[in-house]
């Protein structure tokens, strides 16, 4: 039974060869696209880098979306209920994006102030909130109202 | 009151589940015939049962019974009837009723056709399902009753289903995903139920594969379903995001691929044995890790989901429990399986060695980047998503060797075979490949090998190469009989499928990367009456109106696009709003082809009357589904293989000579 366990052991050691080269694949491919979250108040106190992808949420304040009007270029303000940032977005934005709902936008800092976003998720529900922005909204701001024991807390989703 | 007979039918099945969950064990233990028989007939009264409480759910849903909080939340009386009944699985508490029902359909299923199986594995596999369906009842009943009443006030009117949800895709997608997911159960309890016996031959794996193949199936095709809703409803042209619970979905299938082929070698050659127990494990693991991940909310997604701490924690004790007890039942047990391991190092158990490999390190490099995000939570403050990228990439990297070997692997002999002699019977197949793969796409970049991007041209010649290799193998195989079509006759239908689902592969790799490399998207603003030139198609803005739909007002924008002056189609998008949610949606129209779509999305209205609008011109889109269609056919073919039936005409004839003898 010698070729039986030369295969074993060949099986063994190629299979160990491709895990470890999987993982130093992944632990390489993995620093170079995680894309941290970032609030608003952190954004300004200069906490997230520049010129690198990453994600910011928050609600969208009411009265700040701006159309081009000529493209569809749209440029909005989102908040921890302590600072605001400007996100702008060159598409369609989606369809549950609504004035003071939780937002989350994926793009790159210009500067310490706007983020140009190249993907923006608002929810398919418009009770949901995203659970970074939630977080945020804890740390930084202070929710207009609690949303415990709220009715829209009525764990409402799809399927 | 015909909630409350669901709620009860729910409990009578929850009972039903923990006697079935039990007495068949203690039955098979002590060879009692009549525990035994107990697990079939607990196994109809079950189905029975869920079906009941699910139509009661379904009646409300039908009746507008607004006293109900779930059919409250999910409808409305403006909702037409056919999406009133899809509105029952619409959101979380009616698709976990769906989920248990399906789960409870699958246990009918094994029990009605297991007359082949010795009692008592037919008993403990019954009995494995039952204790799963102890749980996602359980889960039911205690997180999410679906039946729970508003009172005493009564809305007057439901809060509507998610437009998004209201669409023909949506209406077929979960329940097949579910069929998928639960299907996997199946295959799950054989290996528990075979590990419990300390018996694992070839005769096991024979029993499990159909059933597996069947769950791979409803898989595959749930996941495309998913994929073309999301390509044609949320109206941004993307077919596949990487979200987590798109990951969710995609990580049991890859696990089942994987299970389906080490099913094969453990089948046929007996080799392989504990680690496709393993995989059997892992990949139901997987459905249910999916199913936390989906349920319990806790990973940010394109999807919207329950926020409920309390079901999360549920989930993830219930999988703990699984996971846990299955480990330590392989780990105590799998000693006693023994493999037959007489092949050698050029031979078809390699070449299923290494479609492991690749296929398990895919799914752990998928996996990874699904759960890392919890992982920095837990251990640090801060949040982080992983980008599409990094999936890219990473698949990419083991998808690559898998397409290529993927030829070859088919064709090559058990046990022993010759590499140089099967090298040279494929190299000019695969010159030709690279050769077609280079024609076609200097065609498709515009006649010039000018910023040529080589994935694009890698992901093609593989593709080909897929499809070529296959021509071949049936040109070989069939090269076996007297004639051509003899040889083709002697082909197994369950190798035909195999055929079938590789080619399916090729076409949608193919799909993904054509599409991937030579979309074109393009923002223009255009006003009524105007012509825009989009590449090569011009968009013709030719009429505008308001329409009033059933729940809904619309702006409907008619376009008219043809191509250096022949007329291609007339799209019709609308963006419209809903009037119980108020909510905004935009409907995408698109001219499907088989080699290209036209898709256009409507925008923003702007100044003067005119529109933001959004063209896509994307080839070869089709193909991606198209080859998971394929790919279900194959599962199909190989399903119905004569060999699974042979056991029960086999039987039939004894009897039936027994019976003569008399």
């Amino acid at each position: 039974m010698k070729a039986h366990r030369r295969n074993k052991l060949i099986a063994i050691i190629s299979g160990l060869a491709l895990l470890s080269g999987a993982v130093a694949l992944i632990l390489y491919a993995l620093t170079e696209n995680i894309n941290h979250f970032y609030a608003p108040t952190e954004v300004k106190e200069g906490n997230a880098p520049l010129n690198k992808t990453i994600r910011v949420g928050g609600l969208v304040v009411p009265g700040s979306i701006e159309r081009s009007g000529e493209r569809l270029y749209v440029e909005f303000k989102i908040t921890d209920n302590q600072s605001q940032m400007i996100i702008s977005y060159d598409n369609i934005l989606p369809d549950m994006f609504k004035e003071g709902q939780g937002v989350i936008a994926e793009g790159q800092l210009v500067d310490q102030n706007k983020l140009v976003a190249t993907k923006v998720l608002a929810k398919h529900d418009e009770t949901y909130m995203p659970p970074e922005v939630e977080a945020s909204l804890q740390k930084y701001g202070h929710p207009m109202q609690p949303r415990d024991g709220d009715e829209s807390k009525q764990p409402s989703d799809k399927y | 009151m015909i909630p409350e007979l669901g709620n009860f039918f729910l409990i009578l099945a929850f009972i039903n589940a923990i006697l079935l969950g039990t007495l068949p064990f203690y039955g098979a233990h002590t060879n009692h015939k009549g525990l035994i028989q107990f697990a079939h007939r607990a196994s109809t009264s079950i189905f029975l049962l869920m079906l009941v409480s699910f139509v009661c759910l379904t009646i409300a849903f039908i009746q507008n019974d607004f006293s109900v909080a779930y059919v409250a939340n999910h409808s409305n009386t403006q909702l037409p009837i056919y999406y009133r009944i899809s509105a029952v699985w619409g959101s979380h508490e009616g698709s976990l009723l769906l989920w248990v029902l399906i789960l409870t359909g699958w246990i009918f299923a094994v029990s009605s056709f297991s007359k082949s199986l010795p009692a008592e594995m037919t008993a403990r596999v019954l009995g494995v399902m039952g204790l799963i369906a102890v749980g996602f009842i359980s889960f039911t009943l205690f997180t999410s009753n679906p039946f729970e009443r508003t009172l005493p006030f009564i809305p007057i009117d439901g809060a509507d289903l998610n437009p998004l949800l209201q669409d023909f895709g949506l209406i077929v997608h979960p329940p097949m995903l579910y069929m998928g997911y639960v299907g996997f159960s199946v295959v799950f309890a054989f290996a528990i139920a075979g590990l419990l016996q300390g018996k694992l031959d070839h005769q096991w794996a024979k029993w499990s594969r159909p059933w597996t193949t069947v769950a791979w199936i409803f898989m595959t095709l749930g996941i495309a379903l998913g994929s073309w809703w999301a390509y044609y409803e949320l109206g941004w042209g993307g077919w596949w995001f990487w979200d987590p619970v798109e990951n969710a979905s995609f990580l049991p299938w890859l696990a089942g691929t994987a299970l389906i082929h080490s099913l094969a070698a453990t089948e046929k050659r007996g080799a392989f044995k504990s680690w496709t127990v393993l995989l059997a494990i892992l990949t139901f693991s997987l459905s249910l890790l999916g199913t936390f991940l989906v349920r319990s909310g806790v990973l940010t997604s394109v999807h919207a989901f329950a926020n409920d701490p309390v079901r999360g924690k549920f989930i993830l004790v219930f999988l703990a429990i699984v996971v846990g007890a299955s480990l330590i039942l392989y780990a105590i047990q799998s000693s006693k399986v023994r493999s037959k391991s007489n092949y050698t190092l050029v031979s078809r158990e390699i070449a299923i060695l290494f479609n492991n490999a690749l296929l398990a390190v895919s799914t752990f490099v998928v996996l990874v980047g699904t759960l890392h995000p919890l992982m920095v939570e837990a251990f640090t403050d801060g949040k982080s998503s992983v980008g599409p990228p990094y999936f890219n990439l990473m698949f990419s990297v083991f998808f690559i060797p898998i397409l290529l070997l993927m030829p070859l692997g088919q064709q090559i002999n058990w046990k022993k075979d010759d590499l140089p002699m099967l090298l040279k019977k494929y190299i000019w197949w695969f010159v030709s490949c690279v050769v077609l793969a280079l024609l076609l796409t200097f065609g498709l970049n515009g006649f010039t090998f000018e910023a040529l991007e080589p994935m694009a041209l890698l992901g093609t010649i593989l593709g080909l190469w897929v499809i070529a290799g296959t021509i071949k193998y049936i040109q070989l195989q069939s090269a076996k009989g007297k004639t051509r079509w003899a040889g083709m006759r002697k082909i197994s239908r369950s190798y035909w499928g195999m055929v079938l689902a590789h080619i399916g592969v090729a076409v949608t790799t193919l799909g993904v990367v054509l599409t991937s490399y030579y979309s074109i998207e393009k923002d223009i603003r255009i006003e009524m009456g105007e012509t825009v030139e989009v590449e090569e198609v011009s968009v013709y803005f030719k009429d505008f109106q308001n329409i009033q739909g059933p729940n809904y007002i619309s702006s409907k924008a008619i376009f008219e696009v043809s191509s250096s002056g022949d007329f291609i189609a007339e799209l019709k998008p609308e963006k419209r709003r809903y009037n119980a949610s108020q909510m905004v949606m935009t409907e995408a129209a698109i001219d499907p082809g088989l080699f290209r779509d036209v898709y256009i999305a409507m925008g923003e209205p702007l100044n003067n009357g005119a529109w933001a609008i959004r063209v896509y011109y994307k080839p070869f889109v089709r193909w991606i589904w198209l080859g998971a269609i394929f790919m279900a056919l194959g599962g199909i073919l190989a399903m119905t293989d004569k060999r699974y039936r042979e056991k029960k005409f086999k039987k039939k004839v004894s009897e039936e000579a027994v019976s003569n003898g008399q």
